[in-house]
């Protein structure tokens, strides 16, 4: 019995020796890392936090922490100084932008698309172009028979029924893709509602998030909304093939979305929209996602591991895109953001 | 019970065990009192902060909009043009739905549960009434959106619909998302809280006031009424208050099923919105200063409705309290 406490007290010293020398290589390990802090838009979390497991492998002395707080809060913090990076679902507006204490680069990650999801009895395959879409949302198209949709659908009944829009209640980045179409191809809508994370919407019933909107859109017979192309997939509902510019109908696919960066027209600060894209393959409405850095650098050490990173992300990371269901950048794209990572001075 | 306590040690002082004990030192009574009182002013301090925070945050959007904000209905954030008035209405009148379908739920079961349910049942029943107000308020909203609002759709709205169909109240195209299922959302949601605040209020009535009932001969119902009801009216309004307390502020599963529209429409099938609901929707992605401001404003008016519905709970309750006198004196 003594020896048996004996035993069980030495033990418990070893263990505090262990939990201590624990302690002390866990601090040692910490001051050698460094962390990057991060916070924004929550549409590409899942490939940002893929990126930064994997990157911890590439590089072990730094640690990403991104908070998903949404784009609002992505441009309000970096334009605050309060993280090393921003990101954002949608461009930066002008005013914004001048806001910012230095020049701040936008850089593309990755793309995604919204589709046009419904419900109807047997879920037909449907086509739709842009008058038909901007006339729903509008609440000029009430029904389903309506003369529009007959014309484009000739081979599939349409019934006499009320047309259910449901659309996003809370502010996203699917929004703002979605609202840069209609306001693109139709000025009515333009004048009218505008384009943004949340508008003030004509028609319809707002569902929180992808979920909400999936939600009603399945539970109500005659619904029609839009939702995040993966959040589709993954829960199979139907979605129309849309009309793109060059008068095609095309599927929502990671490969149209790629086809439409490769053929929009891409400025060089990257404040670009890739909805309405020319080109026969083009997905019409479809968006990028930016992360937000200072082309000046204040912290020399974080600002050259951040560059690393963004070059890394930019040229290995891009390959991981499709397996999380987002579209990579195109080859000409990806070289040029390549180019002006280059040029961020520490 | 603690009057007695004191007393005895009143009583043990006065004796010779107190002239032998150190005169007491009240340092430790007035050190007691000053913390209680830090505590309780912290909390009176805290209210205050909130209040000031949200005005101090919605300063330009007051300048700006001034009191047109309570008065308009436009929301929108692309023309930067905010008017809150169809969130104040749709959280009075989803609160108010909530109220008409808990209250008279919760007291009901809460006099079943204190008066007429035999004692085995009891217990079962308040713990199944407790974990109701355990379920996650999201989780309550995904089961509104697809197993409630199908059924409220299918059944009892077109039910409504028929019999009622001749009030503004339910008329227009049934979506099942509507004002009235964030009402039954928020019913289900304060039930809980109701029940078992109301369940211990009756619970404190003194059983000399049915025992006294019942020697007069009244019925199960008339001591239930007259002995135990009417003696916790006032307590069993406070449950109340506290359910639209919790209801005002309901968010999460309230934005699932309401519909999310800002409009003000008499039907109760009619989709609407609530001041919670769009902070919630619309914090996270507002990029612009003033489109931020108005929604901090929002908190505001939220507030402001909170402490206003409090403010009219009390004044109730002090006109109850003088009725009630009055009547005792005639």
């Amino acid at each position: 019995m003594r020896q048996f406490r004996r035993m069980m007290k030495l033990h418990k010293l070893s263990g505090k020796f262990l939990g201590l020398l624990l302690a002390f290589g866990l601090s040692a390990t910490a001051s050698a890392q460094m962390t990057i802090n991060g916070a924004g838009a929550t549409f590409p979390y899942p490939i940002y936090s893929k990126w930064f497991d994997e990157y911890a492998k590439v590089d072990p002395s730094v640690r990403f922490n991104y908070q998903s707080i949404g784009s609002g809060g992505g441009q309000k913090q970096i334009l605050a100084l309060t993280v090393d990076f921003g990101a954002s679902d949608g461009p930066m507006s002008d005013d914004n932008l001048s806001k910012a204490p230095g020049k701040l680069l936008h850089i593309p990650t990755v793309a995604g698309a919204d589709v046009v999801a419904y419900n109807l009895p047997g879920n037909p395959a449907l086509k739709l172009d842009a008058d038909a879409i901007a006339g729903i949302f509008l609440g000029q198209i009430k029904k389903w028979n309506d003369p529009k949709l007959t014309a484009l659908n000739p081979d599939v009944k349409l019934p006499d029924q009320e047309i259910v829009v449901v659309h996003r209640s809370d502010g996203s980045g699917t929004t703002y893709i979605w609202t840069d179409y209609l306001s693109k191809i139709s000025p009515e809508w333009k004048q009218k509602v505008g384009t943004n994370t949340s508008v003030n919407w004509p028609v319809g019933l707002g569902g929180k998030g992808n979920e909400g909107v999936a939600g009603q859109i399945k539970q109500t017979p005659g619904a029609l909304g839009y939702v995040e192309l993966i959040y589709a997939v993954q829960n199979r509902m139907p979605f129309a093939d849309v009309k793109n510019s060059a008068g095609e109908f095309v599927k929502a696919s990671l490969e149209s979305i790629t086809a439409a960066m490769a053929t929009a027209q891409i400025p060089d600060d990257f404040r670009f929209s890739i909805t309405n894209a020319p080109g026969k393959d083009a997905y019409p409405i479809c968006g990028a996602t930016w992360l937000l850095v200072y082309e000046q650098q204040k912290d020399p050490a974080k600002g050259k591991k951040l560059v690393e990173f963004l070059k890394w992300a930019a040229k290995d990371g891009e390959k991981m895109a499709k397996d999380l269901q987002y579209a990579p950048l195109p080859d000409s794209l990806e070289q040029r953001v390549l180019k002006r990572i280059d040029e961020i001075k520490m | 019970m603690s009057i007695l306590a004191n007393g005895d040690t009143a009583a043990l002082m006065a004796g010779p065990v107190a002239a032998r004990m150190k005169p007491p030192s009240r340092f430790g009574d007035k050190a007691f009192e000053w913390l209680t009182l830090a505590m309780a002013m912290a909390v009176v301090a805290l209210v205050f902060l909130v209040g000031w925070q949200l005005a101090r945050g919605s300063s330009l959007a007051i300048q700006k909009f001034g009191f047109h904000f309570l008065t308009t209905s436009t929301w929108d954030p692309v023309a930067e043009q905010f008017g809150a008035l169809p969130f104040v209405y749709g959280t009075v009148v989803s609160s108010l739905i909530g109220l008409i379908i808990a209250v008279p739920l919760s007291i009901a079961t809460a006099v079943y549960l204190t008066e007429l349910a035999p004692l085995w049942i009891r217990q079962p029943l308040v713990s199944l009434i407790e974990m109701l107000a355990a379920i996650p308020s999201v989780i309550l909203g995904l089961w509104g959106i697809f197993v409630m609002i199908p059924w409220l759709r299918d059944y009892p709205f077109p039910l409504f619909k028929k019999l009622f169909g001749w009030t503004p109240l339910f008329r227009g195209p049934i979506y099942g998302v509507s004002m009235l299922a964030g009402g039954i959302i928020i019913a289900i949601m304060i039930l809980p809280i109701i029940t078992s605040v109301s369940r211990e209020i009756l619970r404190s009535v003194p059983n000399l006031q049915r025992e006294a009932a019942y020697a007069l001969g009244a019925t199960r119902w008339e001591v239930t009424r007259i002995a135990v009801l009417s003696y916790a009216k006032k307590g069993l309004f406070g449950a109340v208050i506290l359910g639209l307390g919790r209801a005002l502020g309901e968010t999460m599963a309230v934005t699932m099923v309401i519909g999310n529209t800002p409009q003000i429409a008499a039907s109760l099938f009619a989709p609407g919105y609530t001041l919670a609901s769009v902070i919630a929707n619309e914090f996270t992605e507002a990029t612009t200063d003033i489109y931020l401001q108005s929604l901090f404003e929002i908190g505001l008016v939220l507030f402001g409705i909170t402490i206003l519905a409090n403010l009219v709970a009390q004044l109730l309750l002090k006109t109850m309290g003088t009725k009630m006198a009055t009547r005792a004196v005639q």
